[in-house]
């Protein structure tokens, strides 16, 4: 008999390597939204969402932006009293939000880690105008023509070369990504 | 000569270049031997994990595989992501034979195995605990003083936590700027993020972020901020005009890597340490 899983469950499992203090041990101090930089750019602070998850109230922490705003500096992380890994469980939401297909629309994050895993797998290497490519469409045209400048200014300053490095194992590379998940095709 | 296995990492061969020939220049002067792994990938920055984690460690796992490999024992990133990233990755192949297996199984790919057993060291604690605050005292023939000097730790080498290390008030690089005749300045933002990719998938947020650093270093007194991070030294200084534009605000404060510093303090010769000229300017102002 399948067995489902309650979504605060779900978000647990994804935690995998981690190992962190389960979610249900947060005492709601919320000391990680007084500490988080990023805290006035989120629809919810890091405590709200904890206290959404552990309600299983899957819908409203999939369409909130938080986990997307996370910049991955761990500083709630090491301060978090009862030893939750609260950068790591933003991860787990990205994941699981990547997973299945549902994130609050118009946010980059997705797309940009989505280019940045393909760069790799055609590469080894990372490359910023590659990944420039993937994100740019979706700003204004006054941000593309300003990001074009600024982008020239680095080539010609030599700052920033004009072709991109790549594994020469390349294609054991690929089959090693294969063995992890299966990436099909990647172009 | 003690040698080591190098990771250079992605930025350090694009934006980064004065990183990469700083660390090099101020290695050789220190009699640290770097030996850049052969055939290394990128580490992932904090782009894969979102996608999926078993795939993030396993890339990583290459490049500590690579490592360990030569039969050296450390292996020493200068890019604070890359950094964070193999130390953890080596910390979980250490605690984790499922995690280890499932590894091994994809890196047999590329004929490489790991046992997670390569000490992962940032380039700053190399100089600082292997070669030691007296030598790099000793080796400073042409020290910075009065220079002014932000130490910008960022997040990833001080957290998330590794040991017993201070990660509210480390005070390391305040040393090693003491070291070569540097005055670091205290201020509360050391520490802060600079925003990392935010910068690219939530500009707005990421801005805010550099704008209340490079205020908090310039109200301290800093004239030059220092970063051991290509990341974080490409948000202060490459979007420090969008800040001024998108806060009205004037600064033009020089960002260096701790590196070139270390470089101008060693009497390393500028063009290989990727110093600019009025970087040098300041620095000969400020001496005396």
């Amino acid at each position: 008999m399948a067995v489902e899983l309650s979504f605060s469950k779900e978000i647990e499992n994804m935690m995998y390597a981690s190992h962190g203090k389960p979610i249900k041990d947060c005492l709601q101090c919320g000391t990680c939204s007084g500490t988080c930089p990023a805290v006035e750019f989120m629809d919810n602070s890091p405590r709200e969402i904890i206290g959404l998850i552990r309600a299983d109230m899957r819908d409203d922490v999939m369409k909130s932006n938080t986990y997307w705003t996370c910049a991955s500096c761990y500083h709630c992380t090491v301060r978090c009293p009862a030893g939750i890994d609260i950068a790591d469980m933003m991860y787990s939401l990205k994941r699981y939000s990547m997973w299945k297909g549902t994130y609050k629309e118009g946010l980059l994050g997705p797309d940009f880690s989505e280019a940045f895993v393909k760069m790799i797998v055609n590469s080894g290497r990372s490359f910023e105008p590659i990944l420039a490519a993937t994100y740019l469409p979706k700003y204004s045209a006054g941000d593309i023509v300003r990001e074009g400048l600024m982008a020239t200014g680095l080539v010609l300053s030599g700052k920033m070369p004009l072709l991109p490095k790549k594994v020469k194992r390349l294609k054991n590379v690929q089959r090693m990504v294969r063995r992890i998940i299966p990436i099909g095709d990647t172009k | 000569m003690k040698q080591y296995a190098y990771f250079p990492g992605c930025s350090l061969e694009s934006l980064s270049k004065n990183y990469n020939i700083s660390t090099q220049a101020v290695a050789a002067e220190l009699g640290v031997g770097l030996q850049e792994l052969e055939d290394w990938n990128c580490c992932g920055a904090t782009a894969y994990f979102p996608v999926d984690e078993l795939l993030a460690y396993t890339l990583v796992s290459r490049n500590l595989a690579i490592a360990e490999k030569t039969g050296l024992t450390d292996f020493v990133a200068p890019c604070s992501a890359c950094y964070k990233n193999a130390y953890a990755t080596n910390k979980y192949l250490k605690g984790d034979p499922d995690l280890l297996e499932h590894i091994n199984f994809a890196l047999e790919e590329d004929d490489l195995q790991v046992e997670g057993k390569m000490k992962v060291r940032h380039l700053i604690e190399v100089f600082i605990e292997d070669v030691g605050l007296e030598a790099i005292k000793e080796k400073t023939t042409n020290p910075l003083k009065g220079l002014r000097v932000a130490p910008y730790y960022g997040c990833q080498i001080v957290r998330p936590r590794k040991d017993k290390e201070d990660v509210e008030n480390p005070q390391f690089f305040e040393q090693l700027l003491s070291a070569i005749g540097a005055e670091p300045i205290d201020y509360a933002s050391k520490t802060r993020c600079c925003g990392g990719s935010l910068i690219i998938t939530n500009r707005k947020a990421a801005l805010d972020m550099v704008y209340k650093l490079l205020q908090d270093a310039v109200k301290s007194g800093a004239n030059v901020i220092a970063t051991t991070c290509p990341m974080c030294n490409v948000n202060v200084e490459v979007y420090q005009g969008q800040v001024n534009r998108e806060f009205g605000t004037n600064f033009s404060i020089p960002v260096v890597y701790f590196t070139q510093l270390m470089g101008m303090a060693l009497g390393v010769e500028p063009k290989r340490i990727g110093v600019s000229a009025s970087m040098l300017s300041l620095a000969q102002s400020t001496v005396g």
